[in-house]
């Protein structure tokens, strides 16, 4: 029998890289022995994106984006969403997955995001990485904003209508530009269709790509480890990393126990809070959109308000230009300013193991500052309120612009030799 | 090929021009994509004017009507409310509203052709939300003690006064827009047609 099976990998193995892609992504990839914690959440992500891609199949199956009111006066979108709720035997379940799915892949993105600032991941050779990483976080966004439309209630409707009306403050093309995305002059059927099919064909398909491009560039330079020392500098005499492991079986393993420990909470969120008190799902998105009424209180979800309040911390005209068009240019340049972290990060090291107190203290006001930051963007604004944003803002943007300086100044240890692992 | 063959520049540059124009046809195969992208006929052809009858309205009272998808607010001003915008005068920012957000014959104080009737399009000029309306003055209004009723964007709060006039230093850039409109009698409004019968 082995020969038979044997022989079958050699007539397949003969007209496709079956097996030496098996060896180089899996169980001849060397990945560094000492990965800690912070190295489940890749993995993870691609977990959620598995989740997010099965259960919005079956999804598609009974939803209908159709704004059009039916004979009850309900909104045919909305009532689609109900439906499977409460008459698609196992719907609320595959509903709640996919609902909930949306904001555990932000939590799972921003931990692995950070993982990659703690432990300086994203330089030199891994800035492709970090470039094809940033860009799955805003094709990540596109797809969590237009998703957030389908149900068609007041928070789909008039956040939609507020995100599509940020492209209007874009001089000359802005308000054309919105009449594009909309497809109407207001946020309507049309809005709906095209969110649908972008939402479900198009930035999935951008989505599994960029996760490829990012992996493949991944295996080509080799993963970072918690010591930021490169592996291969050290290989024995076979040109095996010293402090590689094969990733299948060690790390396959491993993620298993990461999977099972995220399911854990992952599925007790589903089962006793799939609406997150009100963070997952928006008590007013219950209610059917309303073109005429908008909400005493509207916020994103919560993943997008760090960003969001730094849009609205932006009440200064400049240059002749409205707030409203550099406010969108601050929330735009808060996400791009990610991809450039390879050429502003100047310190001897890459991981904070080594490096000093400056660095330490300045990513811990960061943090500190985006999550000030998350939370505002939830509340309505007042003028205090605004003011931290303001103060928060700068510090966000401080934490980019003057690393150069202070990434340099820096007073680090040196690094090991090897990883360190006990 | 190896290097020290001369290259066939004749060839190179049939090359060249052939992916050329492979590169305009590719590129005038996206116009008709992206014009679907734009309104369509029926899209745009939803703009019929729409009529609103005030007859029920009391003073002090607004009504929403729908019209191109946008909710239009009638609001009948009391004497008070119009006395109140004397006192705004300072604190807006367009207080004569010089922008073109409102036909001429609405390019005045109370922005509007009969002062006791405001009609003005319910989306804030920042992101489009519709704002609410606080009509009560002062204490009262939750607003401040120095709130002279008016209107509150509950996106990202900015304020109007009771002609849809916008304050100073808020996101939203302009103020409310005023939709071209008539009236066919006292007591209806036309929303959507100005033109001289």
């Amino acid at each position: 029998m082995t020969t038979k099976s044997q022989q079958l990998l050699n007539w397949v193995d003969e007209r496709f890289p079956l097996t030496s892609t098996w060896k180089e992504h899996l169980s001849e990839y060397y990945a560094p022995k000492n990965f800690n914690f912070w190295y489940f959440f890749g993995s993870l992500a691609l977990l959620v994106l598995v989740i997010q891609i099965l259960t919005g199949i079956f999804l598609v199956m009974h939803y209908k984006p159709d704004a059009s009111v039916n004979a009850s006066g309900i909104p045919v979108a909305f009532a689609s969403v109900e439906y499977i709720m409460r008459e698609v035997p196992g719907g609320w379940l595959i509903r709640y997955l996919h609902s909930t799915g949306a904001s555990a892949f932000f939590i799972v993105v921003y931990l692995h995001m950070f993982r990659g600032l703690l432990y300086g991941s994203y330089r030199k050779p891994r800035e492709l990485i970090w470039i094809f990483g940033t860009l799955i976080f805003l094709a990540l966004m596109a797809e969590a904003f237009m998703g957030y439309l389908l149900p068609w209630g007041q928070m789909s409707f008039w956040g939609a209508q507020v995100i599509v009306n940020l492209f209007s403050a874009i001089p000359v093309i802005g308000p054309d530009l919105s009449l594009v995305i909309r497809g109407d002059f207001v946020v309507s059927d049309a809005t709906l269709n095209r969110f649908f099919s972008f939402h479900v064909i198009a930035v999935p398909l951008v989505l599994i790509g960029l996760v490829l491009a990012h992996i493949v560039a991944l295996h080509e330079v080799g993963s970072n480890n918690p010591d930021g020392v490169e592996i291969k500098k050290k290989k024995d005499a076979n040109g095996i990393p010293l402090d590689g492991i094969p990733f299948h079986p060690y790390y396959t393993v491993k993620d298993i126990v990461g999977v099972v420990g995220f399911l854990i909470f992952f599925t007790a969120i589903v089962f006793f809070a799939p609406e997150g008190g009100g963070y997952f799902l928006e008590y007013n998105n219950f209610i059917p959109a309303d073109p005429l009424k908008t909400p005493p209180h509207i916020a994103p979800v919560w993943y997008f308000t760090p960003f969001y309040s730094i849009l609205r911390a932006v009440t200064y005209p400049l240059f002749g230009l409205d707030a409203k068009f550099w406010g969108v240019v601050a929330m735009g340049a808060s996400v791009v300013i990610i991809a450039f972290l390879p050429w502003l990060d100047r310190s001897p090291v890459k991981s904070i193991r080594y490096k000093g107190g400056l660095y330490k203290g300045i990513l811990a006001v960061f943090v500190v500052a985006f999550f000030i930051l998350g939370y505002l963007g939830v509340l309505p604004p007042t003028p205090g309120r605004t003011l931290v944003a303001q103060i928060c803002s700068v510090i966000y943007f401080a934490f980019f612009l003057a690393m150069p300086w202070y990434s340099k100044i820096d007073k680090c240890k040196p690094e090991p030799d090897r990883v360190t692992f006990k | 090929m190896s290097v020290d063959q001369k290259m066939d520049s004749g060839r190179r540059q049939l090359l060249v021009a052939t992916s050329a124009a492979g590169g305009v046809a590719a590129v005038a195969t996206a116009v008709p994509f992206v014009a679907s992208l734009t309104p369509s006929e029926r899209a745009k052809a939803a703009g019929a004017p729409v009529e609103a009858n005030i007859s029920k309205l009391a003073p002090g009272e607004m009504m929403t009507v729908e019209w191109r998808g946008k909710p239009v607010w009638i609001l009948r001003r009391t004497p008070e409310m119009l006395a109140s915008l004397d006192k705004t005068d300072t604190i807006v920012s367009d207080p004569e509203s010089a922008k073109q957000m409102q036909p001429e014959y609405a390019k005045n104080k109370s922005r509007s052709i009969k002062p006791e009737y405001l009609v003005a399009v319910g989306i804030c000029t920042h992101l489009g939300c519709s704002p609410s309306d606080k009509f009560k003055m002062g204490a009262e209004s939750g607003m401040g003690e120095d709130w002279h009723g008016g209107f509150l964007c509950p996106c990202h709060g900015s304020k109007f006064d009771l002609s849809g006039r916008v304050f100073k230093s808020m996101p939203a850039p302009d103020n409310l827009e005023v939709p071209p409109h008539k009236y066919l009698s006292d007591t209806t409004i036309l929303i959507g047609d100005d033109s001289k019968a």
